[in-house]
């Protein structure tokens, strides 16, 4: 950071609420987020909130297999719709991630440092989302096991390679690459604070377990450079890696000849969706996650604040992208792509259409007002909104495009069974129960980079 | 003069990152090499003080990324042009604009496993044992103490004419460094 920023000046605009309220020490910082770790009692809400996670991994568990013992039938996929939940819950748990991302690298690049307080379980959040989201199309392909060949180019004894022209392995490279750079930042993220556990924990194994995880940080100087180098770097290669990631889903689609789905506009515009699911579910987590951990003085209405007008201007572009949608259905003067775009006004998935615009573009208009922007309860009901408008967004896209293609003879409609219901609620119940986990033995917050928001933190000019 | 056993180095323990800087700077100043400072979060004006400058690691990286790039390139080349050659909708076999996302991808992940090995390495870690763990405050280095270390093996560290100079420091404390 340069020397003419000073952190200082962002708490003490009398306008708006500070990035951490006034009165923390380094050492109240470390023992407040360090104590939610090391505590030897867990909440009850904590069991409450594991254990609805849990129950949804029971049935993930219970729906996995009864997949792969019979077989992807089980499922309302059928032609002509072949891409039904799959697709649908890949994309938006994929770009629920990606708020995580734009969190960690992103507003570091830009200096934003009110991400500070909410980047670490941001990332966890992107973890997860990237797990649940690379089940579907693991399971989509029937054989999972078999898998390995048709996805990863390794030498293989039938001496084939996987088919690289293919918009689907691009997907693999970059939903695995995205998977592996997001642990790594997470991982370099967490390592000084690893250090701070193993030196505060009183107890023989995790001390041992956190000391291991660590790997002797000390806080070394020439450590700390070549760690901010590393930190720095790998935000740099976030940024286009995020941006890739979600372009090359919307690739999935766009190199398609379906109409809907064949359009120059998909890159930039399922970017945009993807921050604008994933700052709703940033704020759908860190809102009872503040209240239930009594994070206000760290999580401030600052924070809730800028999340909506980041939520406020994405929902804007994706707006804009359905406004082209329909433009172009009737620009284009192309029968196909006109049918289309009526077909999703007026067809059979009319509702889920006009629900989509509903959630996506109205609910959040109400962030242009400060009022909306400060109320709890609104934050939080909005995020819900637009979590539920994205879900519909991935739907029309995926089925309403394949259900009515080109050719009378290759119309159908898609119904979602119970199966697919099943594994739907279950990711979600994997990926509460990997937050919770997470909350409980991880630093939710991270302390080392509080440390450095702190006014003492500052080094005063030597006389 | 009795002989004492051999020591890692001496430890002062500063209460703010101000004192730290400042003491780091004259220790620097007064020549010793083989020190270094702690601090509970990174210190841009130490490394500075410290006479710091810059590090390998965004070298390492572009290598890392430059080889990730042909390496992912190349992969795709020779598996879909040499080893198995399949006509896929009248495509040339060498259809290289096919092959942009995955090459952009892979130079990603060869820059940031670089980034994340290379600064593990370079730090030497993980190693986790030090002989600065064997002062018992220096478990606040993690929380809100600053240390800085002097080693014993620096060519100017004296026992005695060491731990004068780091008092002039004005330390919180002052520490022998077991080994």
């Amino acid at each position: 950071m340069d020397k003419d920023f000073n952190p200082k000046t962002l708490v003490a605009d009398p306008e708006r609420p500070p990035i951490i309220e006034p009165g923390h020490t380094f050492g109240s910082v470390s023992d407040k987020i360090g104590s939610f770790v090391l505590t030897h009692r867990t909440p009850k809400g904590w069991w409450v909130g594991f254990g609805i996670g849990f129950v949804g991994v029971m049935l993930l568990g219970q729906t996995l297999a009864n997949l792969l013992l019979r077989g992807t039938g089980i499922w309302g996929v059928t032609n002509p719709v072949g891409w039904g939940f799959d697709i649908i819950n890949f994309v938006w748990w994929i770009g629920i991630g990606h708020a995580g991302t734009l969190i960690s690298a992103i507003l570091l690049l830009l200096r934003q440092e009110w991400r500070t307080s909410i980047n670490r379980f941001a990332e966890a959040m992107t973890l997860f989302a990237v797990a649940c989201a690379a089940m579907y199309p693991l399971f989509h392909t029937g054989r999972p096991w078999l898998a390995i060949y048709w996805l990863f180019p390794y030498p293989n004894t039938m001496g084939i390679w996987p088919q690289f022209r293919s918009p689907l392995m691009w997907d693999v490279f970059a939903v695995a690459t995205y998977g592996t750079v997001s642990l790594l930042f997470w991982f370099v993220g967490l390592i000084p604070d690893l250090a701070t556990l193993r030196d505060r924990s009183r107890k023989r194994i995790p001390r041992f377990i956190y000391g291991m995880l660590a790997m002797g940080w000390r806080g070394s100087a020439r450590h700390w450079s070549r760690y901010e180098t590393a930190y720095l770097l790998l935000a740099g290669l976030s940024t286009p890696l995020v941006l890739s990631v979600h372009t090359i889903v919307s690739f999935d689609f766009a190199v398609g000849v379906i109409p809907g789905w064949h359009a120059t506009i998909f890159p930039p515009y399922f970017v945009a969706g993807a921050i604008f699911a994933g700052f709703a579910m940033v704020l759908i987590l860190a809102i009872p996650i503040r209240a239930f951990y009594r994070l206000e003085d760290f999580i401030t209405m600052r924070h809730l604040d800028n999340m909506a007008k980041i939520i406020l201007v994405t929902g804007l572009i994706v707006a804009y992208g359905y406004m082209m949608e329909a433009f172009f259905g009737w620009y284009s003067a192309n029968p196909y792509e006109s049918f289309m775009i009526l077909n999703r006004m007026k067809g059979p998935y009319a509702t889920i259409y006009w629900l989509l615009i509903a959630c996506n573009v109205l609910a959040p208009q109400a962030f242009w007002f400060k009022s909306m922007r400060a109320s709890i309860p609104a934050l939080f009901i909005v995020s819900v909104i637009v979590s539920f408008g994205m879900w519909f967004e991935r739907f029309i896209i995926v089925v309403t495009s394949l259900h009515r293609d080109f050719l009378p003879s290759s119309r159908g409609m898609y119904y979602p069974t119970r199966w697919d219901f099943g594994m739907f609620f279950g990711t979600i119940g994997l990926f509460i129960s990997l937050l919770f986990l997470f909350l409980r033995f991880l630093p939710m917050i991270s302390i080392f980079e509080m440390r450095t928001i702190l006014p003492q933190a500052e080094v005063k000019e030597v006389k | 003069m009795k002989r004492r056993r051999p020591i890692y180095g001496l430890l002062a323990e500063f209460d703010n990152p101000t004192d730290l800087v400042a003491a780091a700077q004259r220790v620097h100043d007064y020549g010793y090499t083989k020190m270094d400072a702690y601090s509970p979060y990174p210190i841009e004006e130490l490394h500075e003080a410290m006479g710091m400058h810059g590090n390998k690691l965004p070298f390492l990286v572009l290598c890392g990324g430059i080889l990730g790039g042909l390496g992912g390139y190349f992969m795709q080349y020779w598996m879909s042009v040499i080893d198995y050659p399949i006509h896929i909708g009248g495509r040339p076999l060498h259809s290289w604009p096919s092959f942009i996302p995955i090459t952009f991808e892979m130079t990603v992940l060869g820059a940031a496993l670089t980034a994340v090995f290379g600064m593990l390495a370079l730090n030497g870690l993980p190693m986790p044992y030090h002989p600065v763990f064997n002062v018992p405050s220096f478990a606040l280095a993690s929380r809100d103490r600053f240390f800085i270390c002097i080693e014993a093996a620096d060519s100017k560290f004296d026992p005695d004419a060491t731990r004068r100079f780091l008092e002039t420091l004005k330390p919180r404390a002052i520490a022998e460094v077991p080994h």
